[in-house]
């Protein structure tokens, strides 16, 4: 029996190290799922890239509940998966604890901070991209009225309401805003029956215009939105295709990117650990302009937002970052 | 003023009439001795199989006729296992209910790989809102105008559906020979027993028309509400019903009421959303978003009384004790 347990043992040690001996990046998408049509399918694209790219398969999972976060990120890393990518600022506290069992594992986290050695925290500047959106709801308004809604109820999700509010409020100062969050767990992400019934409420107060920053949520948003007459915008991935010619445009998030320059950063020997800060000026949030909303952007408009673009590169225009102060002044 | 208020009935009319329909549902199965807390099982499985045939055929009405088939199905599932095999009713609906998740997310995530929705629907796959005649030109008039282009006008064709259900079920109910026997069925199925009617086939009819109404109000959630299945996206809507239904104390015309009433607190959750409230200011969103909950409590607890169920409710009958 001995001899036995002795030999699982080692078969196991074997296989683990030859396992890890192999490049085998791995992803943990959030709530949601990676097929939302937005955040964690940003994140889906940018792993098929690296795989389209590189021929390289790559481990993933998407969590079904929250206790599953620290489990996920356990296995792949336990199983020699590296590097470890985790999708979304909720697997902060899972992929600490987990991060410092495996200090030889590289781990990355998007939308959060995790301060440890082996960890690669990106950021985004979303207020940036949402400033954009913001400018170009308040132009295609014609009330003169737009809205948000919000995912759950979270700086980081105030933070695009307060970009958003800043592009609107330097573009029309009479412009009325209205702003909701769907709710205050995680299941805000994934209700669209209510997001299609907070965007029913902006639109019969009057508002043409909806921004969503809420996951799944928010393809409840653009659906009323469409079925109303109002225009939505979308979030994080492009989503100008969900409803063609009835999204104005979509706050790009390039999580993709993020995603692939680990696995690549990883695969060529270049990783780093530490902040990663993306805006504007580095390709890491933009707007999305395409075959589906071309007839919504007039030239006015794209001439509008390419100079707000280049004003904020410029540092010209600064962006109220919620984060920053915990509050929004517009 | 008017108009916010008009505009929260009209959301109220739209939020409550999933948890009509599967309160309603429940009525009939409960009416007739079985209890059943199965309804979001059987809501979310018609959800599933309404949003997927509505995906794949590109018809609401073979959708909706998917839903109703499954959920039926479902229905006689839990009343094979306590009609014939007089099994615990409430484990038999807990079976369901597991199953149905678990199954809608598998199926669904292995069909259509989107993490477990359906594609997304739209057009003729979905529920349109039927405008009534004249509902444009008459939105001036005041307080009629809006009560009838915003109010009456305007909905899918399940929610009209739903409304009628519940005259139609009253009448079911307390005014045909079937109601009256299924009523009876419910209260002591000894004595139907020993008229020479089978307690068996009646339950059976009994739950047969809950599955019909349970798919109803799946199928309007996937596609008349929304554009496509979500997982779990009943989301606790079937035990909402549930206590619609002990709340009304097992009637019709209270059931819509109550559902109204739920209906109507969801609604008001929503728009109260970042409003200024007179007096007090902006209301927190968690305080807003508990409203309903702690309103259900308080109505529960302190305002209906003493709701009795049928007598013969979760009880097997069995014919003979040797």
């Amino acid at each position: 029996m001995k001899r036995f347990i002795l030999g699982v043992a080692a078969a196991a040690f074997l296989s683990g190290t030859a396992l890890a001996q192999e490049f085998q990046p791995a992803v943990v998408y959030d709530l949601g799922g990676k097929f939302d049509k937005s955040f964690n399918e940003a994140a889906y694209t940018g792993a098929e890239k690296f795989k389209a790219d590189t021929g390289i398969e790559y481990r993933d999972f998407e969590i079904q509940n929250d206790s599953q976060r620290e489990q996920a990120l356990r296995n792949f890393a336990r199983r020699g998966a590296n590097p470890v990518v985790a999708i979304g600022f909720s697997h902060a506290n899972a992929l600490e604890k987990v991060a410092k069992e495996f200090p030889d594992t590289k781990f990355a986290i998007v939308d959060m901070v995790v301060d440890l050695p082996n960890v690669r925290s990106i950021l985004f500047k979303e207020h940036e991209g949402s400033y954009i959106v913001g400018k170009l709801a308040a132009m295609a308004s014609k009330t003169g009225k737009v809205g948000f809604v919000g995912g759950m109820d979270i700086p980081l999700i105030r933070k695009f309401a307060c970009g958003y509010k800043q592009g609107v409020k330097e573009t029309n100062s009479d412009a009325e805003i209205f702003e909701n969050m769907t709710g205050s767990t995680g299941a805000a992400w994934n209700d669209p029956v209510k997001g299609g019934e907070l965007a029913k409420s902006q639109i019969d107060k009057g508002a043409d215009v909806i921004y969503h920053a809420a996951g799944g949520t928010g393809l409840g948003v653009l659906q009323t939105a469409a079925d109303s007459g109002a225009l939505g915008i979308g979030v994080d991935s492009n989503q100008n295709g969900v409803h063609p010619g009835k999204v104005l445009t979509s706050m790009l998030k390039r999580v993709d990117v993020a995603v692939e320059t680990a696995f690549k950063d990883a695969k060529d020997g270049n990783w780093t650990s530490g902040f990663y800060t993306l805006g504007l000026a580095e390709g890491g949030v933009d707007w999305a302009l395409d075959e589906h909303n071309k007839p919504l952007i007039s030239d006015e408009m794209k001439a509008a937002v390419d100079q707000a673009r280049a004003d904020i590169v410029s540092g010209k225009i600064a962006v109220h970052d919620y984060m920053a102060t915990e509050d929004c002044p517009y | 003023m008017f108009d916010t208020l008009i505009l929260i009935l009209d959301s109220t009319v739209r939020l409550s009439t999933p948890l009509l329909l599967a309160a309603l549902a429940g009525l009939y199965s409960e009416r007739s001795g079985v209890f059943d807390i199965g309804l979001e099982g059987k809501m979310l499985g018609a959800a599933f199989a309404a949003g997927a045939a509505a995906a794949v055929t590109g018809s609401a009405w073979l959708g909706l006729a998917a839903g109703i088939l499954l959920s039926v199905a479902l229905a006689l599932v839990h009343g094979f296992a306590c009609i014939t095999h007089r099994g615990n009713q409430i484990v038999s609906g807990v079976a369901i209910n597991f199953l149905a998740m678990g199954l809608t997310a598998l199926l669904g995530q292995a069909w259509f790989s989107q993490g477990g929705r359906t594609p997304p629907v739209s057009g003729d796959a979905r529920f349109a809102n039927l405008v009534w005649p004249f509902a444009e030109s008459l939105r001036d008039v005041p307080v009629l105008g809006g009560l009838y282009s915003e109010l009456l006008s305007g909905h899918n064709i399940l929610v009209y559906a739903a409304f009628l259900a519940v005259p139609f079920s009253w009448w079911v109910l307390f005014r045909t020979r079937f109601g009256l026997r299924l009523r009876a069925v419910g209260e002591n199925p000894a004595a139907v027993d020993t008229a020479g009617i089978s307690v068996a086939w009646l339950r059976y009819r009994a739950v047969i028309c809950t599955g019909i109404l349970c798919g109803l109000a799946g199928s309007y959630l996937a596609i008349a509400q929304s554009a496509g299945f979500i997982s779990n996206m009943t989301a606790g809507k079937g035990f909402i019903a549930l206590a619609a239904l002990i709340f009304a104390k097992w009637k019709p015309v209270p059931v819509m009421f109550a559902c109204l009433l739920f209906g109507f607190l969801d609604a008001v959750a929503i728009r109260l959303q970042g409003q200024q409230v007179p007096g007090i200011g902006e209301v927190p969103v968690q305080a807003i978003q508990a409203l309903p909950y702690i309103l259900t409590v308080i109505l529960l607890a302190g305002f209906i009384g003493k709701a009795v169920p049928p007598r013969a409710g979760g009880v097997a009958y069995v014919k003979e004790r040797g």
